[in-house]
């Protein structure tokens, strides 16, 4: 298995690499949006004499590879510097939130991607059925309306009409368990209709894919029921691009959840960060930025390394 | 004639569902001027009239007419979506399977700067773009091109990297074909179905993220009408059990679902299966 | 969220010099529908603001940080549920020439750390907006003071380099809270107030908790035990919460909602009149704006009665190109409305010697509630008056720094000022920062500096009516309505008869004036 830690040590190092060019792109992106975080703050009472006063204070009077390497320098140091504007430290500010946002995303996640898996599998073994067409139906109808709307139709049913759920996720950090399920049902549900279609059409599409292969002919031709045909054989070949795409619906779980979190008036990391990039708070950003990176990177690296291990051509590739 | 007949009639009802409703769709999109009762933008009523002979679906928050703006609206967001998809899949692919077969620094570079881009948030990313390079419809189509086409180029690339080590691929390289007739000949048709299937999800997402974008005041510009953002617009009356968003949306539904029956279909006439 | 700054609107103005305004709210008239009673907790939910808010007044530009703040501390003057400037920290004031300005001081005031509130911490609040290192917000409204000094313990000297007749109003703007000073000399301002509230929980972006204050020195204020204040951006989010009563009032109703939410039983709509507008933005030094016949023809082809009733559903009134509300102090009834008129508009492009016009107007969704409608309507419009409008639908974020100001023709929106002085001299003088319409009008400053030491209330009323006339005539803005405070409570809260039209939720001081039923 030396070969396997070998890749572990090579995208460990790849993705550190790619934080760092994440972080100089951010950096850039903000740098060239119009207005800085003095213009953000004083809006529209900001004159000349504020604004300078008010960068001279945050340091943003300095060149700009001076700013981003002092915050290179910092981050390095293992701090990741205070908020522009509040001055609290980023630590305190994210902690929280980050939280949230991992639970809500494990939350959806343990839903969806069981149903997901589950229902692609059914498909596959059964497609052309009229079960395959509801669940195609339904799921397609599912992920073709907007995130918000489907969050708007939750909570028309659940917190208007029937009054099963709170219509908002606003938690106050001593939340019980139970109370933060009760609370996030409805955003979690939200998300687990937008992710599960996705990885559920991409299991049934990989697994049918396999399913013309002479080596499942073969076991066909063996004897084997359907159901083993796939579970056995079309499925560890199938698990290269369902686990690609069920790492991208993971990651979305956690950085793409911006607007559930606005409609739910969740506490999560994404508000933050759309929060802070229209105010310029660059240091904000970077951290959420590098977070939602790491994360990402992260469940590719695992998505990847489970395609190597189940598939013995590349696992023993030189 | 009769073989044509013949071939109708071997694709399954489902298949011939979606072809008749995307031409339908694509029969309002080219001739939305001719259809329509009025013009695009034209306020020809009080605001919110109920529906009438007159005003099929009623009229908009402005005094629209509902109905010709759903058919103006086909127009624009087909059209965006369309192009958006498709360059969507010819930077995916292709440097997909340049990756995938070149490999060593080939793919390291690309498939790198693929992860700075899909690791930063994709609203975000597209919130920057667009805040730095303006709204112009263009824009919007490079951009949501831009980010989609890392999406497409993970799922791409993971099926290529399976066929590159398949038998005939090596075969073909030792033969000495070129790094083109390789990507096309060899690659693409045997990585097309998980594609085509990416492909009509890709289509939809489009349409949504023109819609999430008007969450944050971007999106296509007024007067046009696009269904995305008519379902914005009006989305918070559902909480009300007021109808009238659910009819963009299921225009989008329909064709979420005509698209993905095609897709269907030629997915499994790619696979190979007889039942 | 910045066009929020400096929005005031007192309604009438309650005249200076040498009388004592001392309307201690003791004396105020008892509510007259029913008696407030304590208790109970009021959950509000205001949609400006964000996590990074902090509690330093210099810096409030959002109705989360305003609400917070008024509920932790109190001004010197306020603007109360009539509308009329009223005492608060306070008691009276007075000036013989209207630039040497004594306020007194409200004696026995503690603040929630019990330090006495005295002439130390005024000076040492209003100079946090002063100086040239100062980053305040509301720099500019003090640019002309001079000097603050201590006239005893008990009252301050405020000294201006220009007569202000109207500089009591001033001081009741939002930034110009009184905080305890420390005893190194700085400001603390992490909370510490005099106002009926204490911080409990501050959490911005998400949820701020507030306990009442026992030691409260207003009367008949504060009713509440504790108070929840919750952002929340989405106003469809908002209303639904409002509905299935998770909150009990929210900061707007949007407008679409308005009819479904009138059905329901427990929610009542307020709907004030007040001086909030927005304006269609010419630049007057660039062409083809700096052509009046080519401004006229703009201001003639739109049709203002229609905006009102469609964009904002009858929640306003008609403006005539300047920005004096009919609520506000020395507006001209007798000044004519100018309608919608194609033809008129024709006539002065073909004067401007032009066939039609082609402009571009920038636009963003965050301005106000329905503004990329009231553009898209205003080029329909026009288009019968020969002019030919693109919408420009500009991005969110950034229009304050990168199209306002900035580009030929913009959407902009002004919050209420509770005199006109105040808008005319930050937005329509030849020299002011935020001279949007790069207006530079002689007579138009001559008037103006006038009319601050002018004490003749009737001159000083033609003063203001000839401004208004020249603005309308001559100006670069186009302003087609005065947009109403649109908001919604649950029935279990009651307020009293009258509320304040300065802001939404009676001047954002719901959360101290009023009470659970």
């Amino acid at each position: 298995m030396y070969p396997l830690l070998f890749l572990v040590l090579q995208r460990l190092f790849l993705g550190a690499l790619t934080l760092f060019v994440v972080s100089l792109v951010i950096f850039a992106s903000i740098e060239l949006l119009p207005g800085d975080v003095a213009e953000q703050i004083l809006g529209q009472s900001a004159t000349p004499e504020t604004l300078a006063a008010f960068r001279t204070e945050l340091g943003l009077d300095l060149p700009p590879h001076t700013r981003y390497l002092n915050w290179l320098n910092n981050l390095l140091a293992g701090d990741l510097g205070t908020s522009l504007i509040s001055q609290t430290p980023i630590t305190d500010l994210l902690s929280e939130r980050l939280y949230n946002t991992f639970f809500l995303a494990g939350f959806a996640a343990l839903i969806s991607v069981p149903l997901a898996l589950f229902l692609g599998i059914l498909t596959a073994l059964h497609r052309g059925s009229s079960l395959d067409k509801a669940v195609n139906v339904v799921s397609l109808a599912a992920i073709s309306v907007p995130e918000f709307f489907v969050a708007y139709i939750l909570v028309f049913i659940f917190s208007v009409e029937l009054a099963w759920f709170p219509s908002i996720a606003n938690l106050s950090s001593d939340a019980s368990l139970l109370e933060r399920l009760h609370r996030t049902f409805l955003p979690a549900l939200t998300l687990t209709l937008i992710v599960t279609a996705h990885m559920m059409r991409m299991t049934r599409a990989s697994i049918i894919n396999l399913l013309a292969l002479p080596y499942i002919e073969m076991a066909r031709l063996k004897g084997a029921t359907p159901t083993r045909t796939i579970v056995r054989h079309a499925l560890p070949n199938a698990v290269a691009p369902i686990v690609t795409v069920v790492a991208i619906n993971m990651a979305y779980l956690i950085v793409g959840v911006v607007i559930v979190e606005v409609v739910f008036v969740y506490p999560g990391l994404g508000q933050l960060l759309v929060d802070s990039v229209s105010k310029r708070d660059f240091t904000v950003v970077q951290a959420a930025c590098l977070i939602f990176s790491a994360t990402y990177i992260l469940f590719n690296m695992i998505s990847d390394l489970i395609s190597v291990m189940s598939n013995p051509r590349l696992r023993h590739r030189k | 004639m009769t073989s044509a007949l013949q071939k109708l009639h071997n694709i399954p009802a489902t298949a011939l569902f979606g072809m008749f409703v995307i031409a339908c769709y694509i029969f309002v999109a080219l001739f939305a001027p001719v259809i329509a009762p009025y013009g695009e933008s034209e306020i020809v009523a009080y605001e919110f009239e109920p529906w009438s002979r007159d005003f099929w679906l009623g009229t908009d928050s402005l005094g629209r007419d509902m109905a010709t703006r759903m058919i103006y609206g086909a127009r624009n967001t087909i059209g965006i979506a369309f192009v958006t998809t498709l360059l969507t899949f010819l930077l995916g692919c292709v440097a997909a399977f340049l990756s995938a077969t070149l490999q060593g620094w080939v793919d390291q570079i690309i498939s790198r700067a693929v992860d700075v881009i899909i690791s930063i948030p994709t609203l975000i990313f597209a919130l920057l773009l667009l805040t730095i390079f303006g709204t112009s419809v263009y824009s919007l189509i490079i951009v949501i091109a831009i980010i989609y086409s890392t999406f497409v180029f993970r799922i791409a690339r993971a099926v290529a990297v399976g066929i590159v080590v398949m038998d005939y691929v090596e075969a073909a390289q030792i033969r000495g074909e070129g790094l083109w007739w390789i990507m096309s000949r060899e690659i693409l048709p045997n990585a097309a179905p998980p594609l085509v299937a990416e492909f009509g999800l890709r289509f939809c997402f489009v349409f949504l993220t023109i819609s999430g974008l008007s969450f944050l005041g971007l999106g296509i510009q007024p007067p046009a009408a696009d269904w995305g953002s008519m379902v914005r617009e009006n989305a918070s009356l559902i909480t009300f059990g007021d109808l009238t968003p659910l009819i963009p949306a299921s225009a989008i539904g329909l064709l979420t679902i005509a698209v993905n029956f095609i897709v269907d279909w030629m997915l499994h006439k790619a696979s190979g299966l007889k039942e | 969220m910045k066009d929020k700054l400096f929005k005031k609107g007192l309604n009438r103005r309650h005249f200076l010099a040498g009388s004592a305004i001392a309307a201690g709210l003791t004396q105020l008239p008892a509510p007259l529908l029913a008696s407030p009673k304590k208790g109970g907790t009021f959950r509000v939910s205001v949609n400006q603001g964000g996590t990074s808010d902090t509690l330093n007044p210099a810096e409030a530009n959002g109705s989360q940080q305003i609400m917070v703040g008024w509920a932790l501390r109190n001004n010197l003057t306020e603007i109360g549920p009539d509308n009329k400037l009223r005492a608060e920290l306070a008691t009276d004031w007075q000036s013989d020439d209207a630039a040497t300005w004594i306020f007194q001081l409200r004696q026995g005031v503690t603040f929630h750390n019990g330090k006495t509130l005295g002439a130390e911490d005024v000076i040492a609040s209003l100079n946090l907006h002063r100086g040239e290192d100062s980053t305040s917000g509301a720099k500019s409204l003090l640019a002309a003071v001079t000097e603050i000094s201590a006239e005893g313990n008990s009252a301050v000297r405020i000294t201006l380099s220009a007569p202000n007749a109207d500089f009591p109003f001033i001081l009741s703007d939002y930034h110009f809270q009184i905080m305890p000073v420390g005893a190194d000399g700085t400001v603390d301002t992490s909370g510490v107030g005099t106002g009926g509230y204490t911080l409990k929980e501050w959490n911005p972006g998400i949820k701020t908790v507030l306990s009442r204050n026992p030691d409260y020195w207003k009367e008949n204020a504060a009713y509440f035990d504790e108070v929840e204040v919750l952002l929340i951006s989405d106003s469809a989010a908002a209303t639904t919460a409002l509905v299935t009563g998770e909150i009990d009032a929210i900061q707007s109703a949007e407008y679409r909602t308005l009819s479904q939410l009138e059905r329901s039983n427990h929610v009542s709509i307020e709907s004030i009149s007040g001086g909030f507008h927005p304006t269609f933005a010419m630049q007057t030094g660039m062409a083809p704006y700096n052509n009046r016949d080519v401004r006229l023809a703009l201001k003639y082809g739109i049709d203002r009665e229609a905006m009102v009733k469609r964009v904002l559903r009858g929640h306003g009134i008609v403006a005539n190109d300047h920005p004096v509300a009919p609520t506000m102090p020395y507006f001209d009834p007798d000044l004519e409305q100018r309608t919608y008129d194609p033809d008129k508009a024709r006539y002065h492009l073909s004067k401007a010697g032009l066939e039609s016009l082609d402009v571009s107007l920038s636009v963003s969704d965050s301005l106000f509630a329905g503004a990329v409608d009231a553009v898209t309507l205003y080029r329909e419009q026009a288009l019968s008056g020969g002019i030919g409008i693109e919408v420009v639908r500009e991005p969110n974020d950034g229009y304050w720094s990168d199209v306002w100001l900035k580009k030929p023709f913009f959407t902009s929106s002004w919050g209420a000022r509770p005199v006109p002085d105040m808008i005319f001299s930050t937005a329509y003088a030849a020299k002011a920062d935020w001279n949007e319409t790069q207006f530079n009008n002689e007579q138009f400053e001559q008037l103006m500096v006038a009319a601050r030491s002018e004490l003749d209330e009737s001159k000083r009323a033609r003063m203001y009516a000839d401004m208004q006339l020249i603005l309308r005539d001559e100006g670069g803005a186009v302003i087609p309505f005065f947009r109403n405070f649109v908001y919604a409570r649950r029935k279990n809260i009651e307020r009293s008869p009258e509320v304040a039209s300065n802001w939404s939720l009676d001047g954002y001081k719901a959360i101290e004036r009023w009470w659970q039923a």
